[in-house]
């Protein structure tokens, strides 16, 4: 389970997520948007009796949206409370036996904010991102 | 073992709870056998199960205790009141041992072996005045059968029945869509029904008796009234009413405050109470019952009442309210001063309430819950107090409103009224960019939910509706919404930290129709609005009747606190208006303070003693009809009518005189002086510079050179020292090196171009652009 990543793909870059924070992978209803809340919180969302707070991936990371078509979220949980975590499309679920690696290139701040490593699946290099960090939009991390 | 432990102490811990009110009934009742049957068999099971779990501390106290008990059921002793005391003092001792056990805490140190002295029969320690009070009415009832569940698989089993509440409505609709037949949907309706009492015993298995509430009374009004030396007799009713467990602890400290705030300030001493030809034991009955959603708790006492003119006194003392407002005040808000912060009405501040923090806090905790609570004050005669809070916590009466396109939901509970805007009784007057509703006479600042949201603008008021909403003491508003749909009954849930964040919500739920809704926070809303409770900003309503009443002889004169805390008065004719900034918009600039305001730079004066702290200064805006200042203020007082005669100020300065107002000296601003200053010259060296961008240009030399430094602007050349400082670039077509001030550019032509330049010759065009930059760049 500790090697079971999720594979997805925000703003054209596929990303592998922790398959362990993960609940599930939903199509989201009809979102109501939420006034005043920062940027990058989307709306919330039905999910059966739970109302996910639904994060859009690409304003987190800082990039103008690009994808509204799309509904396809990851949902996480967080402190008691769901997310929906809207991303371009989702790849698959694999195994990678290779622990991630430091990441050695210069990423653009909105990468390096979520990204917490690097893992290598047939050839190709895919960021592993830290969900938590995606919830927490830009404006905290220019508070810290 | 550890299991054993456990039990014996989850069991010990809510007998000690029904308990306490037996102690008392007994004491007040020593012959009453059952009562005392009842204590013997508490301390003989701890006594029996501590034995047999090594707690050796448990079995010393409850040893002795029983030992006492049992002479006392023998006859061989009967029951005093320092004897009671001394039991009660062991039972605490075990419900203090049973706590520290449980947390894993150190065991309490302590003495046992006074405790156990103090039941011997020849014991003369610590004798304990003060009757006991007699308990009226307490069910001996037999305890339901009951099982211990975790609180989260009730939880859980509240949301999967929702999920069943969705799916069904789902199915309804797809129901409809084929056209099922009649069994199908026969059946379908008898599943309905089902899942509404199920629905319905979920949300009752949250709920607990208040009696978990109320056992704990008349242990407190016997403690209380023994220390203050009063009797006291409690009338408990109403003990088997149901309520959510949460409310329930919520509900726990507002009820203490009262009932010792009845007992100690309320009740009076056998002697006077004596002389007024009352019965020597007070009377305390506590009460509840269910009303529709709500449960009303009423707290009574047939004491002192509240001495509203001493309230009123010490509210005018403390600043909470003005002479005018208090004689304005009809008797029912007179005794409702007593939920304002910092005044209480006890003369000395006892052990037991009158910290001042009392009634403000409790207040705001029942309202924080969705409750209310109401007076009902009668002097010399005893207060009636009224506790209403709605059943659950999480289930909330709502009022469904949409704004732009999308719905929310306002506590009914923050409601005061609701009304369409083509009513004949409301006006709606604009003032500046503030719009105020008057409704049957009362003004209230009148919002758009779509512009305190940013989610739309609102041109048109016709056709919309009206939710007075009250956010607290002094504090309503007239929210303007689009529509207002629906009363419903909605179970809201608390959202993320990211939507929480934005102020404005207090929790979101998920209706029927299955797509999430927000629901408002009224205080929220009021803060994000910028509006201040009404006592605070009178000044909007007090005008209206100050220019009603101006007599010939008389100058309106609004008295407001400086900054320095002074009382002070300044000619109401020269106020324009009571504004509050931003402090980061006040700056020292070009050689005084200035505020910029609406885009203008104002000179800022009141400031001698330095800037006000916090985020927002309160100014008043100051006109002499050609210009305009601005005078920080820390609050504004009233407005009064002063005759003419005054004292005048031996020499010149921002102090015209002195005048008396309601037995007080007042200085007056002198407003001549103030103009005056304001206008003093700037000192040279900090005049905004304007960069002249063709230094070789004779119009620019000769004719627009002196135009500027006449308007007090410096003036420098492009390719000159002094270019990197300029505040704003004046130029031709020419092309401009990039640096960071701004560009006017200027056209030899009348005839407008729309690229934003100015026409060479209109001055007043030219030099309201400049200021404008200059502020831009200055703020």
């Amino acid at each position: 389970m500790d090697k079971l990543y999720l594979i997805a793909t925000i703003a054209g870059q596929p990303v592998a997520i922790h398959a362990s924070l993960v609940e599930s992978v939903v199509d989201l209803g009809a979102v109501a948007p939420v006034p005043l809340a920062p940027p990058h919180v989307a709306g919330l969302a039905a999910l059966r009796s739970k109302v996910l707070t639904v994060i859009c991936c690409e304003c987190s990371l800082g990039f103008a949206p690009t994808g509204r078509g799309t509904r396809r979220a990851v949902v996480i949980q967080l402190d008691g409370h769901h997310y929906g975590l809207v991303v371009g499309s989702i790849e698959d679920a694999r195994v990678i036996d290779e622990p991630p690696q430091p990441i050695r290139a210069r990423l653009e701040p909105g990468w390096a904010r979520i990204a917490i490593g690097m893992l290598e699946y047939d050839g190709e290099a895919l960021l592993l991102i830290d969900p938590e960090r995606l919830i927490a939009g830009p404006d905290e991390a220019l508070a810290a | 073992m550890d299991d054993l432990l456990a039990e014996f102490l989850a069991e010990t811990r809510e007998t000690l709870d029904a308990l306490s009110g037996e102690i008392i009934a007994w004491e007040a009742d020593p012959s009453d056998r059952g009562r005392l049957d009842a204590i013997f068999r508490f301390v003989h099971t701890v006594k029996g199960s501590c034995g047999f779990l090594d707690l050796p501390r448990f079995e010393t106290l409850s040893h002795a205790a029983e030992d006492v008990l049992a002479e006392l059921r023998s006859g061989t002793r009967t029951a005093d009141a320092a004897l009671v005391s001394a039991v009660l003092a062991i039972i605490d001792r075990i419900g203090e041992l049973t706590e520290a056990l449980e947390s894993g805490a150190e065991l309490p140190s302590g003495d046992d072996g006074l405790l156990i002295a103090a039941l011997s029969a020849e014991a003369n320690v610590c004798p304990i005045t003060g009757a006991a009070p007699h308990v009226v009415q307490t069910a001996n009832k037999a305890p339901a059968r009951s099982i211990r569940v975790p609180l989260e698989l009730l939880d859980r089993m509240m949301s999967g029945v929702s999920d069943m509440v969705l799916a069904r409505n789902e199915l309804a609709r797809r129901l409809r869509e084929v056209g099922a037949e009649q069994e199908v949907g026969g059946a379908f309706e008898r599943l309905s029904t089902c899942l509404a009492d199920m629905r319905d015993s979920i949300t009752r298995t949250r709920m607990q008796r208040i009696e978990k509430l109320f056992s704990a009374l008349p242990r407190m009004v016997r403690d209380t009234s023994a220390e203050l030396g009063k009797t006291v007799d409690l009338d408990i009713d109403g003990s088997d009413v149901e309520l959510d467990r949460e409310m329930i602890e919520l509900m726990r400290d507002p009820l203490t405050h009262m009932v010792r705030n009845s007992i100690d300030h309320g009740i009076e001493n056998a002697e006077v109470r004596r002389k007024r030809g009352k019965p020597e034991a007070g009377r305390l009955s506590i009460s509840a019952r269910q009303s529709g959603n709500q449960i009303v708790i009423e707290i009574a006492d047939d004491g002192n009442g509240i001495d509203e003119g001493r309230l009123v006194a010490k509210a005018i003392a403390n600043g909470v309210i003005t002479q005018e407002l208090a004689n304005a005040l009809p008797p029912a808000a007179r005794a409702a001063l007593i939920f304002s912060p910092g005044v209480s009405t006890a003369e000395q501040v006892t052990a037991i309430s009158g910290r001042g923090v009392g009634m403000d806090v409790v207040k705001s905790n029942i309202e924080r819950i969705g409750g209310s609570i109401e007076l009902d004050n009668r002097p010399g005669f005893g207060l009636r107090t009224t506790i209403r809070v709605p059943l659950t916590l999480t289930i909330i009466a709502s009022l469904t409103v949409s704004a732009g396109s999308q719905s929310f939901a306002i506590p009914r509970s923050a409601i005061e009224e609701i009304v369409h805007v083509s009513s004949a009784s409301i006006r709606i007057d604009t003032l500046g960019d503030a719009t105020v509703a008057t409704i049957r006479g009362r003004a209230l600042p009148l919002l758009h939910l779509e512009h305190v949201l940013g989610t739309g603008h609102v041109d048109e008021v016709t056709g919309r509706t009206i939710v007075v909403v009250s956010a607290g003491a002094g504090l309503s508003y007239a929210l303007c919404v689009q529509a207002v749909h629906d009363h419903e009954e909605l179970v809201i849930k608390p959202a993320s930290p990211a939507v929480m964040g934005a102020g404005v919500y207090g929790g979101m739920s998920l209706p029927d129709s299955g797509v999430p809704m927000l629901m408002l926070d009224a205080v929220g809303i009021a803060a994000r609005a910028g509006i201040e409770p009404e006592e605070a900003n009178p000044i909007a309503a007090l005008t209206q009747d100050a220019a009603a009443e101006t007599g010939p002889e008389l100058t309106s004169t609004l008295l407001f606190h400086d900054l320095a805390g002074r009382r002070r008065g300044i000619r109401l004719g020269v106020v324009e208006r009571l504004e509050d900034v931003a402090a980061d918009r006040i700056a020292e600039t070009a050689g005084r303070l200035r505020v910029a305001i609406d885009g203008r730079l104002l000179p800022l004066l009141g400031c001698e003693e330095g800037l006000p702290a916090g985020a927002m200064v309160k100014l008043l805006r100051l006109s002499d009809g050609a210009s305009e200042l601005a005078f920080a203020i820390d609050d504004v007082i009233d407005i009064v009518q002063l005759p003419p005669a005054m004292h005048h100020a031996t020499s010149e300065g921002p102090i015209a005189g002195v005048a008396l107002v309601q037995g007080e000296q007042v200085e007056l601003i002198d407003v001549f002086w103030l103009f005056a200053q304001a206008d003093a010259a700037p000192v040279r060296e900090e005049r905004p510079l304007c960069l002249l961008a063709d230094a070789e240009d004779r119009w620019s030399r000769e004719i627009l050179r002196p135009l500027l430094e006449a308007a007090g602007y410096r003036v420098g050349f492009a390719g000159e020292s002094v270019e990197a400082q300029a505040d704003v670039v004046i130029a031709g077509g020419e092309p401009v090196a990039a640096g960071a001030a701004p560009v006017i550019r200027l056209r030899p032509d009348m005839a407008g171009a729309n690229d934003g330049s100015v026409y060479r010759y209109d001055r007043m065009g030219l030099l309201a652009a400049i200021e404008s930059q200059v502020a831009k760049r200055r703020a």
